[in-house]
C-alpha cells in the first residue's frame, strides 16, 4: 500500500514537471490525412508546415490519420502533450476537432475546409479553389479543338461542383461551343481508376483533360494519348511535362506562419477564413510555353484581376442546365451561394449524381 | 457514344488491359485454391508486388529486374503464409487476412521514399501494327508482354490442370489430402508449392499496376482488386477460363461505365460504378449453374487444415 502511494507520488511528480516542462516551449501540432509524400492535397500542408518551423516555432505531425475515432484520438493526444495550436487538414476531421476543442479551451484549433466552430478555440480556413479553375477554363477554351472538355470528378460536392461551373463559364467566356463531358470516380485516390476515367474522356473526344482528384494518373495518361491537361494541388508538371499547361497549387505557408505567429503571441482569435489568389492561398504554377506567348499573357492578366478582383469567377449572367437565371446580369454569386453550389450552370453535360 | 469499327477496336484493347491485373491474381490464386488452400492474402501480396517492383524499377533502373523482383517479393511474402497455414497449422481465413493487413502496411512503410517519382515507358509489342490495322490493332497489338502473358495464362492453366500429371496431383491435394498422403503424396509439399506459385502471380498483377498500367507508385494503389480476384475464383467456380470471362465482363463493364458517364447516359452514377460487380455475378453464376459441374471444380478440402499423423 504504502510502496503503491510512493509509486503514484513519483509519477505524478514527473507528470507535473513533464507538463510544465512541455509547456514551457511553444508547439504547433498538424493532423494530416494522407503520407507527407502523397505529392498532393498532404504534401502541400506539410510544406506549410516546414514554413512554420522554418519561422522558429516547433511543430509536429502525425500523418495517414483515418477519419472517426482515429483523429479523435490523435487531436486529443496532441493537445494533451502541451501543443498550444492544432491544425486538421482535412474535412473529416471536423466533429473530432470540435470535440477535442471543448476539453481543452486553452489549445487552439484549425480545422481546413470545414465549417464548424462549436467553441471560441476553433478557427476554420479554406481556400479559393476555383479562382484557379477559371483561368483554366479560358486556357481550355481557347486551346481546345474539339471543343470537348474531360473532367475527372471525386465525390459530388459543392467543392467539385463549384471548380467545375467555374471551370465552364471561363471556357464558355472564350469560345461559346464548348462542351464539359464529366467522370465521376468517387474516389480522391485511385490511380487506375482516374486513369481509365481519364482515357475514356479521350475516346470521347476530349482533348483537354482536367482533374479533381489527387493522383497523377490522368496527366500521365493524357501525356501518352498527346493532349493538354492540367495539375491539381501540386506541381504535378513532372509526370507529364509536356502535356501539363499549369497546376492549381494549394499554398498554406503563409497562413500557417501568421496564425502560428499570432497564437503564440497571444493575438490569435477564432476566425473563418476562405482566401484566394490575392492572399497567395491559391497559386499557379509556370504556365507551359507550349499554349503560345499570348495566351501565357492572357491567363497571367486573368490571374492578376482575379486576385485584384476586377474579375469574378461567378459573374452573371450565370443560368443553370434548364436556362433558368441563378446570378443575374451583373451581379456575382456571394460566398453562401458559392458554398453551398449544387447544381451546374449550362452547359455542363450529364446530372450531378445524387 | 460514336460507333464507328476503329473506336469499338481501342475500346476493346483498353478493356483487356484493364482486366490483365485481375486475370494474373485469380489465375494464381485458383491454383492455390484448387490445393486445398484459402488464401485471403491476395490484396497483401499484389500491394507488396506493386511497391517492390516500382522500387527496383527506380534503383536499377531496370524493368526486367523490377518484374522479376515483383514476383520473388509476392512468393517470399505468400511463404510466410505457407509457413504459417502448412507448418504451423494456423487458420487459413485468419492468416490470410493478416496477411493482407501486413501487406499494404509494409507496402506504405517500404514506399514512402517511392512516392511522387513518375515511372518509366514500359516496352510494347508491336506499336507499328496497332497503328496500321484499323479494327484488329488496338485490340491484338501494342500491349505490354505482361499482357499477352496474362491472356494466355488460363488456358495454361487449365491445360496444366487437366493434362498434366502434376496437375492431377495438385487436384488430388485438394480434394482429398489424406488418400493423397496416403498415396505417397507429399501434400505440404504440393500445398506450398501452389501458395508460392499464387504469391509469385500477385506479385506479378501488382507489378503490372505501378509499372505499367498506372506507372508510378501510391499508397494502397490495388484499391480493392485483390478482393475482386478472389471473388471471380469463386463465382467462376474454379475455372480458369470461366475466371478469364469474369475478369474481362469486369474489366469491360468498369470501363463501359465510364463512357457512359462521359456521353452522359441519364442512369444514376452510383448504379453505373455497381455495375460491374452486379453484371460479373450475374453472368458467372448463370454461365456455371451446372451443379455437377461446380462439385467436380470446387476443391473438397478447401480452408481445412491438414496433417500428417505420423
Amino acid at each position: 500500500m504504502y510502496k503503491n502511494f510512493l509509486r503514484y507520488l513519483i509519477s505524478a511528480i514527473f507528470l507535473i514537471t513533464f507538463s510544465i516542462s512541455a509547456k514551457a516551449d511553444f508547439k504547433v501540432g498538424f493532423v494530416y490525412i494522407g503520407p507527407t509524400g502523397d505529392h498532393g492535397w498532404t504534401y502541400q500542408h506539410d510544406e506549410g508546415r516546414k514554413a512554420v518551423e522554418a519561422a522558429g516555432i516547433k511543430t509536429t505531425y502525425v500523418e495517414s490519420v483515418k477519419y472517426g475515432a482515429d483523429a479523435e484520438r490523435v487531436i486529443r493526444q496532441l493537445a494533451q502533450s502541451g501543443h498550444d495550436l492544432i491544425f486538421t487538414t482535412s474535412f473529416g476531421y471536423m466533429d473530432a476537432t470540435n470535440k477535442v476543442a471543448k476539453d481543452f479551451p486553452n489549445v487552439k484549433f484549425e480545422h481546413a475546409t470545414g465549417y464548424k466552430r462549436e467553441h471560441s478555440n476553433v478557427s476554420t480556413y479554406s481556400a479559393r479553389f476555383y479562382q484557379g479553375r477559371t483561368i483554366l477554363g479560358h486556357i481550355a477554351g481557347k486551346l481546345t479543338k474539339t471543343n470537348t472538355i474531360g473532367y475527372i470528378a471525386s465525390f459530388p460536392i459543392p467543392e467539385v461542383i463549384r471548380g467545375i461551373n467555374a471551370m465552364t463559364l471561363a471556357a464558355q467566356k472564350v469560345n461559346p461551343n464548348i462542351k464539359t463531358k464529366i467522370v465521376w470516380v468517387f474516389s480522391w485516390y485511385d490511380p487506375g481508376k482516374e486513369a481509365e476515367a481519364a482515357q475514356a474522356l479521350i475516346d470521347q473526344g476530349a482533348d483537354i483533360i482536367m482533374q479533381h482528384t489527387d493522383s497523377t494518373a490522368p496527366v500521365q495518361t493524357a501525356e501518352k494519348a498527346g493532349i493538354w491537361s492540367f495539375g491539381q494541388a501540386s506541381d504535378m508538371q513532372r509526370f507529364a511535362p509536356k502535356s501539363i499547361l499549369t497546376s492549381i497549387i494549394d499554398d498554406w505557408a503563409p497562413y500557417y506562419v501568421e496564425r502560428a505567429i499570432a497564437a503564440r503571441d497571444g493575438t490569435w482569435s477564432q476566425q473563418d477564413t476562405w482566401h484566394g489568389l490575392k492572399e497567395g492561398m491559391v497559386a499557379m504554377s509556370p504556365y507551359n510555353k507550349g499554349m503560345g506567348a499570348d495566351l501565357v499573357k492572357e491567363a497571367k492578366q486573368l490571374q492578376k484581376d482575379l486576385a485584384s478582383g476586377k474579375i469574378h469567377s461567378f459573374t452573371g449572367p450565370i443560368y443553370d442546365q434548364k436556362g433558368n437565371i441563378l446570378v443575374a446580369e451583373g451581379k456575382v454569386a456571394d460566398d453562401g451561394m458559392l458554398l453551398g453550389m449544387n447544381v451546374y450552370v449550362k452547359g455542363v453535360e450529364g446530372d450531378i449524381p445524387k | 457514344m460514336s460507333l464507328d469499327i476503329s473506336f469499338i477496336g481501342i475500346l476493346i484493347g483498353s478493356i483487356m488491359a484493364s482486366s490483365v491485373p485481375l486475370i494474373l491474381a485469380a489465375s494464381g490464386e485458383l491454383i492455390t485454391e484448387r490445393s486445398g488452400v484459402l488464401n485471403l492474402g491476395v490484396e497483401g501480396m499484389m500491394i507488396i508486388g506493386a511497391i517492390s517492383g516500382f522500387a527496383l524499377m527506380v534503383i536499377t533502373d531496370n524493368l526486367f529486374i523490377a518484374i522479376i523482383v515483383s514476383m520473388l517479393s509476392g512468393v517470399i511474402i505468400s511463404l510466410i503464409f505457407g509457413f504459417l497455414t502448412q507448418s504451423l497449422l494456423t487458420n487459413h481465413v485468419a492468416t490470410g487476412l493478416a496477411l493482407t493487413i501486413f501487406g499494404i502496411g509494409l507496402s506504405a512503410m517500404l514506399g514512402r521514399d517511392f512516392v511522387g517519382i513518375p515511372g518509366k515507358d514500359f516496352p510494347i509489342l508491336f506499336s507499328s501494327l496497332r497503328e496500321s490495322i484499323p479494327f484488329f490493332g488496338p485490340i491484338l497489338f501494342g500491349h505490354s508482354i505482361v499482357l499477352y502473358f496474362a491472356f494466355a495464362l488460363p488456358f495454361l492453366t487449365n491445360y496444366f490442370l487437366k493434362k498434366t500429371k502434376l496437375g492431377l496431383v495438385v487436384r488430388a491435394v485438394g480434394d482429398s489430402p489424406a488418400s493423397a498422403s496416403n498415396q505417397g503424396i507429399n501434400v505440404i509439399m504440393v500445398r506450398y508449392c501452389c501458395i508460392l506459385y499464387g504469391g509469385g502471380m500477385c506479385g506479378l498483377a501488382g507489378a503490372y499496376l505501378s509499372l505499367i498500367y498506372t506507372p508510378q507508385w501510391i499508397e494502397n494503389m490495388t484499391a480493392g482488386r485483390g478482393w475482386i480476384a478472389l471473388a471471380l475464383v469463386v463465382f467462376a467456380t474454379w475455372s480458369p477460363i470461366k475466371v478469364l470471362i469474369g475478369a474481362i465482363i469486369f474489366g469491360g463493364i468498369s470501363i463501359l461505365q465510364l463512357h457512359m458517364q462521359a456521353v452522359g447516359f441519364r442512369i444514376p452514377v452510383q448504379f453505373l460504378i455497381a455495375l460491374p460487380y452486379l453484371m460479373t455475378i450475374i453472368v458467372l453464376v448463370v454461365i456455371s449453374r451446372d451443379s455437377r459441374k461446380i462439385k467436380l471444380n470446387t476443391p473438397t478440402s478447401l480452408g481445412r487444415i491438414f496433417y500428417k499423423e505420423k
